[in-house]
């Protein structure tokens, strides 16, 4: 369900992006943040409202690869880059790495901080083939868990690391 | 759910369009650089601009460039994160690249700016809070009352400066430019800062922070960063402090600087430091820098833990110069 528009709102501004690799115009007035954008105006609701305003990390999504906060990002500020979500993880029926590994894990409890983990996880694992735990730890520093106490997130990712190592067959 | 106020966007694609578009409306614009900082604040509704002008687009201010002699220019849209891992400003400036890598978490450091954490809004836990929250209690001398909730007979608001990257830049001696369409001036940082908490700072409201030049480093010159916050992440520091030392040949003192933040509105540069010049810095010298900051440190209940936090000024002074890390030039 789309907000009620601001009191005061001005003109829309025109947008194109991409998100989760398709091409997207959109207008949106310049108070709309990205995560707005993404959850009303586009229904992808896996990013998570969490505290809406840049501590939590529940809202993290990859802004041309890089790992932001949503919440307090303005949607005109995304113009003309490349959004991923958390809806980009998986191919069709098939888990990303990292997915399964918090399932298997029981990484996900409540679940309201897992998309916002996931892509912290992923930017890590895009680019460390052998990520330490520490470098797990501070990668996913910017992200609040109140359930799981971070220990089976934190196994969850390096299991991920190495599954994915086995399956580029150790090179 | 925090809904932003509605504003009109203007996005620059030069300095030039940029420094324009803020001349045009100074007193009604505010400058988005990251956006960390602002848009919480403008959620909690303690700012709703006219106009919002974002950098994003400004490439001149993005960069990290040397200088002919060996110093550092670092553009004011420079991502912390980059600032932090800059393989020139680690070697020669580690006190600031562990500022900057200390700073909230990895995301927030990929969005925020070194210019936008040295125009970092003060923060007190009165003022920091929802428009329902600052309502209970009437408003504050920062924002919309006329009371100070922190010292109460106070008329002077005395709002943190919180900021991670002004210590270790006022120890290095570096400078900012301010730029308006009525020219451009370098300042000092420790000169960028003033004592009032309502606003903290001389930039004025049509000037931009485009750089800050760090000069080369001294010969011997070693450096330490220290943060203090209740999580290991995502804080703002309770206390930080920067300590840079010039030394002889022979380890003798040529010049020593303590920057303490997260007090009041100011960064404090702790006095009387002349006493350590000339002798090796051995435990007994730490021990009377340690006791001179804790002396002259006070902070105050704006960000909490006052009395904890005053006992433990002393001691992470001793850390910061127990852990001095020299500058190197190449590299």
């Amino acid at each position: 369900m789309t907000p009620e528009p601001h009191p005061g709102s001005t003109a829309l501004v025109p947008l194109a992006l991409v998100v989760n690799g398709d091409a997207v115009r959109v207008a949106v007035p310049a108070e709309r943040t990205l995560l707005e954008l993404l959850r009303y105006d586009l229904g992808l609701t896996g990013s998570k409202q969490g505290c809406d305003k840049g501590d939590c990390g529940a809202c993290t999504v990859l802004l041309d690869g890089e790992p932001v906060l949503a919440c307090i990002t303005l949607a005109v500020d995304a113009d003309g880059r490349g959004v991923e979500t958390v809806e980009s993880l998986a191919k069709g029926q098939k888990l990303h790495p990292v997915q399964t590994a918090v399932v298997n894990h029981g990484a996900a409890q409540c679940g309201f901080c897992t998309p916002g983990m996931l892509m912290s996880a992923k930017h890590l694992l895009d680019g460390s083939r052998t990520p330490t735990r520490e470098d797990v730890k501070q990668a996913l520093s910017g992200n609040l868990c109140r359930c799981t106490g971070y220990t089976k997130i934190l196994d969850a990712v390096e299991a991920a690391a190495r599954e994915m190592a086995e399956a580029r067959g150790g090179d | 759910m925090l809904p932003l106020p509605a504003f009109e966007w203007v996005s620059p694609g030069s300095l030039d369009e940029l420094v324009r578009a803020l001349g045009e409306s100074p007193g009604e614009s505010l400058l988005l650089a990251g956006g960390t900082d602002l848009l919480p604040n403008m959620k909690h509704g303690l700012f709703a601009p006219r106009r919002v002008i974002g950098l994003r687009r400004v490439r001149e201010l993005r960069g990290i460039a040397e200088t002919p002699a060996g110093g550092l220019v670092i553009g004011g849209g420079a991502p912390l994160d980059r600032v932090a891992t800059d393989p020139r400003v680690m070697a020669r400036y580690p006190a600031l690249a562990r500022a900057a890598g200390l700073v909230a978490s990895p995301q927030i450091r990929r969005m925020g700016t070194i210019g936008g954490n040295l125009c970092l809004e003060t923060r007190c836990v009165y003022y920091n809070q929802t428009a329902f929250w600052r309502g209970a209690l009437g408003g504050c001398l920062k924002k919309d009352g006329p009371t100070c909730f922190v010292v109460p007979q106070g008329r002077r608001c005395v709002a943190a400066m919180s900021a991670d990257t002004p210590a270790p830049l006022i120890a290095y001696g570096a400078s900012v430019e301010l730029v308006s369409v009525r020219g451009t001036r370098t300042l000092p940082v420790a000169k960028l800062f003033a004592g009032d908490g309502v606003k903290n700072n001389v930039r004025a409201a049509d000037e931009v922070l485009t750089k800050v030049e760090l000069p080369p480093p001294a010969e011997r010159l070693f450096s330490a960063y220290e943060k203090v916050r209740s999580r290991a992440a995502i804080d703002f520091p309770l206390l930080s402090i920067a300590a840079a030392a010039v030394l002889d040949a022979g380890g003798h003192v040529v010049e020593l600087t303590v920057v303490v933040g997260a007090l009041g509105a100011l960064p404090r540069v702790v006095r009387g430091l002349e006493i350590t010049r000339a002798a090796p810095l051995s435990r007994e010298a730490i021990d009377l820098v340690a006791e001179a900051a804790h002396t002259q440190c006070n902070p105050l209940s704006s960000l909490g833990a006052e009395d904890w936090r005053k006992d433990i000024v002393a001691p992470v002074v001793r850390r910061a110069l127990a852990g001095l890390a020299p500058s190197r030039i190449a590299g």
